[in-house]
């Protein structure tokens, strides 16, 4: 049968890219992860390997065009179509080159984790124009025949999806939204063993949906659901959103995926803050002091921010379950440390990841850190780099903030929120001082992390910062 | 326990229930000196004498209408067909008067009309006819066609016990292939139920009589491909088992029916219609069908072998089934 290669998605905050090249023409050969084409988009360019091996058939996309993600951009004829077309008998489920990925990994797992997977071209869920043409193609000539007009669901966006009147009635009695998972039957049909699958991973979906959808009134658009992903539902029936003058703006892909994130880090981790301050009068100085001389030696600015990270490095060195993810009754403690550092975006939010923080001296913090922020702020992020963060900083004092008390960055347990450094009047030995202080707050995931942890952990950081003693040149 | 034939369970249990009640009789062509076409009754005139083992004129009408007239004054006949293909001849007789006798005069017909049915022996269009669906079609009547030895030994005292009219099929194919040690003591097969022959998870195989055989095979060969089927044997296809049907799709939410009669107007389409019906939120996928093509029984072997299901064919649709 015919594969379909799609526009991979290639960052959160992507919904459209460019092809710039072919690397492979009608007729070629190509091998399953063999590189078969380059595209651009506003954040990444990159080669996008083949997702079977096979003939390319038919390029659908030419180089310079740009597409939305998704799009079906070419067709790789997967060998042994010849021999299954002519016996349709000998077609086994296990044979279906294009296998889409297990459902449970479909699962709007955290969205970093995911783009992992959104790197290879995975097999799109059939989209209206092509669903009919691959199921002609792999099923014998009485199973079209019968399945041609069977009973499709479309979703509210459009999708069809193909299953059945038992799947229809488990997903009904389980809460399970059909347009969520991805179907491995024969022509991309949601199974018995696909709804089962998402019912046995799914603990924590609601149990039922809602019996009626309240109707939203008129000249309100539908609020829109993104494909393949746990669709965020209105927390207020509609009737009491829409009400007086109002504007809809739909939400950028990237926001939905950032809304996804922490309504599933809220979800999955209970949260627990501590609130600690730290005196940053000696920092100050030091950074006042070499300012000049590293922004002329190394061409870039000295911030606070490879102050901050230094000292969590320290302290996440000593305190191994504050560098950990969680899965299941596992707690994976990780050998690397690796910061994600929000960088705010006029049109968002992103966590670009410093990879082997604990490994780079000062100067290479800085480097780092100015590095993936241009880069987020550029749209110039692999996405490599947004990925396999351990620990989280974020910083609201950048815009003034006091303090915050910021949602777990997931896979992570922790993250620490630094607020403004302001000069203050604090109490040293029964005298009032005028010191530059900050509030820190440490959130994290209290299935892992016990308070006693996370204050150790904070006195640790902020020893650290108050006596700091490396060069920074 | 002795090795008994399909064909030999017949034999014993009509001599068992001739035994047991003087109103039981057999008549039929050649069924008394020459001991039956198939040799079924050999030994039963001479066990049970000229009155009680009749051989008849050529002449199904009058076969079946004498042993109606013989019910109504206390007797109970077993009507034997030499080929089922000729219960055609008697079709007025069963499906105008067999059938509605009890229900318009209050006069009950206890016979068993039973005769070799089924092809696969290269027995041609006028021997190898399965006409059951003529008469499930009909209300009034029983029908029970059973698959094994044991069933159709305890299914034909049942039918002969039973003070309504039961069309008793037997498969010619399975007459001397099926082989089973059978019990030494008296025992029935109750009429209107269903058996699982082989449970499984995947997909339900329902059938009947040949094809029962046919789907174990094909079991058997999508066994090791993984693919589990739980095959059931109808049995009886009036009054249908509708509850073993149902509580098999309801386990395995695939089904495949399978029969030798052919397509159109065969039971799988009363199946289908039944269980879309009783159990359609259970379906995982459509209910499909393996049967004989819509043609008479060829003669030329390898174009009944073409005409008839078999292990392979079955295989195939239920591995397609379970793709779904």
């Amino acid at each position: 049968m015919a594969v379909e290669v799609i526009m991979p998605q290639m960052g959160e905050s992507i919904f459209e890219g460019t092809v710039t090249k072919w690397l492979k023409k009608p007729g070629d050969s190509v091998d399953r992860d063999e590189p078969l084409f380059e595209i651009s988009t506003d954040k990444v360019d990159a080669e996008i390997p083949s997702p079977a091996a096979g003939v390319l058939k038919e390029i659908r996309v030419e180089e310079g065009k740009t597409v939305p993600i998704q799009t079906v951009v070419a067709l790789i004829e997967a060998p042994g179509t010849q021999v299954a077309a002519a016996k349709p008998a000998a077609t086994r489920p296990s044979e279906a080159p294009a296998k889409p990925p297990a459902p449970a990994k479909a699962q709007a797992p955290p969205p970093q984790a995911s783009q992992k997977a959104e790197q290879r071209p995975a097999p799109a869920p059939p989209t209206p124009s092509s669903a009919p043409a691959p199921l002609s193609e792999t099923a014998p000539p009485e199973a079209a025949a019968a399945g041609e007009d069977e009973e499709e669901t479309v979703t509210d966006d459009g999708k069809r999806i193909r299953s059945s009147p038992l799947v229809r009635r488990l997903a009904r009695e389980n809460g399970i939204d059909l347009g969520t998972l991805t179907g491995t039957g024969a022509g991309g049909r949601v199974s018995k063993k696909d709804v089962l699958a998402a019912i046995s991973s799914g603990p924590e979906r609601p149990a039922a949906e809602p019996a009626a959808k309240p109707t939203a009134p008129s000249g309100a658009p539908p609020a829109q659901t993104s494909p393949g992903r746990v669709s965020l539902e209105a927390a207020l029936p509609r009737e009491r959103i829409y009400f007086g003058r109002y504007e809809v703006q739909p939400m950028s892909v990237m926001r939905q995926r950032i809304a996804e994130h922490m309504v599933l880090s809220k979800r999955v981790s209970p949260h627990v803050y501590s609130i600690d301050e730290a005196d940053m009068t000696r920092i100050a100085h030091v950074r006042e002091a070499a300012r000049s001389e590293f922004e002329q030696k190394h061409q870039m600015k000295l911030t606070f921010m490879p102050f901050f990270v230094r000292a969590c490095v320290d302290a996440l060195r000593d305190f191994p379950t504050v560098n950990a993810s969680v899965d299941g009754t596992n707690v994976v403690l990780h050998g690397e440390i690796n910061i994600g550092i929000a960088v705010a975006l006029d049109w968002g939010l992103i966590v670009p990841v410093l990879k082997h923080a604990e490994e780079k001296n000062f100067l290479g913090l800085q480097r780092g850190i100015n590095d993936v922020a241009e880069r987020a702020r550029a749209k110039k992020l692999k996405p490599e780099d947004v990925q396999e963060s351990t620990f989280s900083i974020t910083n609201p004092g950048t815009f003034g903030g006091l303090m915050g008390l910021p949602i777990i960055n997931q896979p992570n347990v922790a993250i620490l929120g630094i607020g403004a450094i302001q000069k203050r009047p604090v109490i040293i030995d029964d005298a009032i001082a005028i010191r530059s202080m900050v509030y820190l707050t440490l959130s994290y995931d209290h299935r892992v992390v016990d308070g006693a942890t996370a204050h150790q952990f904070m006195r640790r950081v902020k020893e650290r910062l108050e006596n700091w003693t490396e060069d920074v040149l | 326990m002795a090795q008994v034939t399909y064909l030999d369970a017949i034999r014993q249990a009509m001599i068992e229930e001739m035994d047991r009640d003087p109103a039981v009789l057999l008549m039929g062509e050649d069924v008394g000196v020459y001991g039956g076409a198939f040799k079924a009754s050999a030994g039963l005139l001479k066990r049970f004498g000229w009155e009680r083992v009749i051989d008849t004129p050529i002449s199904e009408t009058a076969i079946v209408g004498a042993a109606v007239g013989m019910s109504y004054l206390g007797l109970r006949p077993i009507a034997e067909m030499q080929f089922i293909d000729f219960i055609a001849c008697a079709f007025n007789q069963i499906t105008n008067f067999v059938a509605k006798s009890h229900y318009r005069w209050g006069a009950p017909v206890p016979i068993v009309i039973r005769g070799p049915s089924g092809g696969g022996v290269h027995g041609s269009a006028f021997h190898s006819a399965n006409p059951e669906m003529y008469f499930v079609h009909t209300p009034g009547l029983k029908v029970v066609y059973p698959a094994t030895a044991y069933d159709a030994k305890g299914l034909l005292k049942s039918a002969i016990r039973e003070n309504n009219p039961v069309l008793f099929f037997e498969h010619k194919f399975l007459y001397r292939r099926i082989k089973e040690d059978l019990p030494e003591n008296d025992y029935t097969v109750p009429i209107g139920q269903a058996i699982v022959r082989r449970p499984g998870r995947d997909v339900s195989i329902v059938t009947y009589a040949a094809m029962v055989h046919a789907s174990l095979e094909a079991a058997e060969l999508l066994a090791k491909e993984g693919i589990e089927a739980e095959v059931v044997d109808l049995r009886t296809l009036l009054p249908l088992d509708r509850q073993t049907i149902i509580e098999s799709v309801k386990r395995t939410n695939k089904l495949l029916v399978v029969h030798e009669d052919t397509r159109t107007g065969g039971i799988a389409g009363e199946i289908a219609a039944l269980v879309t019906d009783s159990a359609f939120e259970d379906l995982d996928g459509p209910i499909r069908r393996v049967t004989s093509l819509d043609t008479p029984v060829p003669f030329s072997p390898p174009l009944e072998e073409h005409f008839l299901p078999n292990a392979t064919r079955i295989a195939e649709a239920a591995r397609d089934l379970a793709r779904y």
